[in-house]
């Protein structure tokens, strides 16, 4: 029942955490009784935005109206006093309480429990009858599916009776049966006259469930438009941007055989979710395979496949020898063994342990190899530290001291840190994910000539990214990965960004196979 | 075995059951909301020290139970001070409290009395005297029941009733009430608690809080009850016995009070050798049975007696994520 009038209305929003400026003067209104659609790639800043208006974050400069009156939310108590409720990415509820439990926690009336219960009980009732909300009362949350928990992180928010719902990636973790439904169920809210924010950044979900749209990037918030007014492709283009190119110096490829053979791979989560849908291509010697694609759409899992880091089906072939793909041989020593090395998208989880020191994090993956043994016992600290202190200098770490901790180097000198640990193994593929995240210019520049040398060098490399124009500017073939799938390849020199950036939103390119 | 022995033995695990039961229902509350104290002995000890002292010097054992609350509450100041608002470790902060108060008792008793560490000999009100029960004596008569009410049930400190009384109210208090829920959530999942608008910290202090003042009761039991004053290291272990029954009852109240009876039951046998011998016939040493309970807590971890689930967030501060 859009009235007309503004459920809320964010006004020159702004939000740093420390030089990283999260959120730029922000200004946007949503309508009662709407369905307003924020979308962005990660990093955008569209949780740090919601994390403001549920009393998270203080938001450094400007006035959040809720109702049309100015409301301060200094923590998450006033946001749901103002009638606001949120559904977090990762459910906030407690596993081995009931669904009883977790509704009234924290709005409990009086000090006894019963009364709550009952009175609890009585409004899942309705709301489950009126909503299509249906959970068991009584069921613990533990023994739910990912569908039904976030049902019931609805039914708390109405249970609070919120009248604005936000909800922050909802279908993550849903199947598509599941996300049909939540939508149906966000429908009937909308008929109520409840008023609704959907985060994503699935372009699908924008078109077929919002009223509205806006559009942010970079901290921003670029436009907010009509969705019926709009097209994918627009937002597509608007979310991903015109960013200037970083030109990189190369050769045409030479590719010679094929270095590695992926077929039909599929890859589930620990929800038992399929994140990666039966994924299929090969990379040569002396070819980088650029993966294009909105981040959590499988590529993370695509990575973490080939490096040993996650457990998968289907088939890979290195050099033209099978690699197992769970159980014994399938971890992340066996892989380096076989001459696959990795840079992984995360390099503070998992690339680097940052308070250990340059030359021990030099050695990690590789402390094993013969060079670094003095003898059976012990390891040569004295070559490795020697080993690292050359690295350092021919990947112009600064400052080139290997005992220096990890978490003492600038984003950009850990990175080359993890950069030349990997590539100086001499692998013949090389998996990098992320390559340039969080890095500066200069490095950037410096990791991205590397990866060309290994390239000319006659290894594969696979390139994943989500930044379209490192994609555009290193690889030889650019594959798109939409949903856990691949939408298609194409030769960087006859697309455009607009083209992979509809790919990416899961409109089907045509045509042009690998 | 007789049966007067057998009463003797039973009397005897109830005295001693007593200060693991506070001290197991303080863990209780802590670990439940997220804490883990490993400093249940530490607040023994320095509940027992203050008790023994201010009861020898007022002559009052209500006002040494007071002190030894108080004393005990400092103690679980600077634990929640260390881990909830500074987020340290919990069990180094819990370690550095066992160590701080066993030598600190020591210091202050020596200062106070010049005893060699210890308080003075308690006697008359400064003590937690028998209780008779009413009609003791007069049933007395009856078979077998009589003299078990009679020498087991009935004669015993006014802080054993209180310690037992405590197992139906807390399990009340975690299961039936507001605090209650928002105590077990905190320890299962902080984020939930933090998003329903509820304070964590808050949450997590007064969780010690009752920590404090249940390790204050044990405390003052040993020194004004169980014993006749404070003596250096007169805990011996008992905090870490409590934490090993914790975990046999898997932080649920109404078994820390069977797992509490029978470690007590343990430390009774431990000190009757000659009636062990004479049951099982065989001479068991008296360090396996001090051993036994931490023996049975193994056992249970490692999953023999159905599965113990710690608190989910049991040991990891919160920290505010988004």
């Amino acid at each position: 029942m859009a009235d007309g009038t503004l459920a809320i209305e964010l006004k020159g929003i702004s939000k740093a955490f420390g030089p990283v400026q999260a959120n730029r003067d922000i200004n946007f209104a949503v309508p009662r009784g709407t369905i307003h659609g924020i979308i962005g790639e990660n990093g955008a800043g569209k949780s740090t935005l919601m994390s403001i208006l549920y009393g998270f974050y203080k938001a450094d400069a400007g006035q959040i109206f809720i109702g049309g009156k100015p409301t301060a939310i200094p923590d998450s108590q006033s946001a749901i006093r103002a009638g606001i409720g949120m559904v977090f990415q990762h459910f906030k509820l407690v596993q081995n309480f009931t669904v009883l439990e977790n509704v009234i926690l924290g709005a409990e009336e009086g000090q006894l429990l019963n009364r709550s219960l009952a009175k609890a009980r009585k409004v899942l009732e309705g709301l489950s009858r009126d909503y299509d909300l249906d959970v068991d009362p009584d069921a613990l949350i533990e023994d739910l599916s990912v569908g039904h928990q976030q049902r019931v992180e609805i039914l708390k928010a109405l249970y609070r009776q919120a009248d604005i719902l936000i909800l922050d990636e909802p279908t993550g973790v849903l199947t598509p049966a599941e996300a049909d439904h939540l939508f149906r169920i966000l429908e009937g809210l909308k008929d109520q006259g409840k008023t609704i924010i959907l985060i994503t950044h699935k372009l699908r979900e924008i078109m077929e469930a919002t009223d509205n749209v806006s559009v942010m990037r970079r901290g921003t918030m670029v436009a907010t438009v009509k969705t019926a007014g709009t097209s994918p492709e627009e937002l597509a283009e608007l979310m991903v941007g015109r960013k200037v190119l970083l030109e990189v110096e190369k050769k045409p490829a030479t590719p010679g055989a094929v270095v590695l053979k992926v077929e039909d791979l599929r890859v589930s989560d620990e929800h038992k979710v399929e994140r990666l849908k039966g994924v299929s291509f090969e990379i040569r010697a002396g070819e980088i395979l650029g993966i294009a694609g909105v981040a959590g759409n499988g590529q993370s899992e695509l990575l973490a496949a080939l490096g040993g880091m996650m457990r998968a089906t289907g088939k890979v072939t290195l050099n033209g020898a099978e690699l197992p793909l769970a159980g014994k041989g399938s971890d992340g020593q066996s892989r380096r063994r076989a001459g696959i090395a990795h840079v992984p998208e995360d390099r503070h989880h998992y690339g680097l342990i940052l308070d250990f020191t340059a030359w021990e994090n030099v050695a990690f993956g590789y402390f094993n190899e013969p060079e670094y043994q003095k003898n059976a016992l012990f390891m040569d600290n004295a070559a490795l530290r020697e080993d690292t202190r050359r690295k350092m200098e021919k990947y112009d770490v600064r400052p080139p001291i290997p005992g220096l901790a990890a978490k003492s180097f600038s984003g950009g000198n850990q990175q080359k840190i993890v950069v030349a640990r990997e590539m100086e193994q001499n692998p013949d593929l090389l998996l990098v994910g992320q390559p340039t995240r969080g890095v500066d210019i200069g490095a950037i520049e410096f990791i991205h000539n590397q990866i060309v040398a290994l390239r000319d060098a006659g290894k594969a490399v696979l390139l994943v990214s989500v930044e379209l124009d490192e994609i555009l500017s290193l690889s030889d073939r650019i594959a798109v990965m939409f949903d856990g799938r691949l939408m298609g390849f194409r030769d960087p020199e006859k697309t455009d960004e607009r083209e992979l950036g509809m790919m990416m939103a899961g409109m089907a390119g045509q045509g042009e196979a690998a | 075995m007789d049966y007067a022995t057998l009463l003797q033995i039973l009397d005897t695990t109830l005295r001693l059951a007593t200060p693991l039961l506070f001290a197991c229902l303080a863990g209780l509350f802590s670990e439940r909301s997220g804490i883990f104290d490993i400093g249940l002995e530490g607040k023994m000890l320095a509940a027992a020290m203050a008790s023994g002292a201010v009861a020898f010097l007022t002559g009052s054992a209500w006002l040494g139970m007071l002190a030894g609350i108080g004393a005990s509450l400092v103690f679980a100041a600077i634990h929640g001070l260390a881990s909830i608002t500074f987020r340290g470790n919990q069990l180094i902060s819990g370690v550095a409290l066992n160590f701080l108060a066993s030598g600190i008792t020591v210091l202050v008793a020596q200062a106070l009395f010049g005893q060699g560490g210890r308080t003075p000999p308690l006697s008359g009100a400064a003590r937690f005297n028998p209780i008779t029960l009413p009609f003791a004596d007069t049933l007395q008569g009856v078979p077998v029941l009589g003299p078990l009410y009679r020498e087991v049930i009935s004669g015993h400190a006014l802080p054993v009733y209180l310690a037992l009384a405590m197992v139906p109210l807390s399990w009340w208090v975690l299961n039936r009430t507001r605090f209650g829920l928002r105590l077990r959530a905190v320890g299962e999942n902080p984020a939930a608690v933090d998003t329903a608008g509820v304070s964590v910290v808050g949450l997590r202090y007064a969780a010690l809080a009752i920590t404090g003042i249940l390790c204050g009761l044990a405390g003052a039991y040993m020194a004004t009850a169980l014993q006749a004053g404070f003596g250096r290291e007169m805990t011996a272990g008992r905090g870490y016995i409590a934490l090993a029954a914790l975990i046999f009852a898997k932080w649920r109240p109404v078994a820390a009070l069977w797992a509490c009876l029978l470690f007590g039951f343990f430390q009774a046998l431990a000190l009757r050798p000659d009636v062990v011998q004479a049951v099982v016939q065989v001479k068991v040493p008296v360090p396996f049975l001090d051993a036994l309970p931490y023996i049975l807590t193994v056992v249970v971890l490692a999953g023999f007696i159905g599965k113990a689930i710690p608190p989910r967030a049991g040991g990891e501060p919160y920290v505010k994520e988004r």
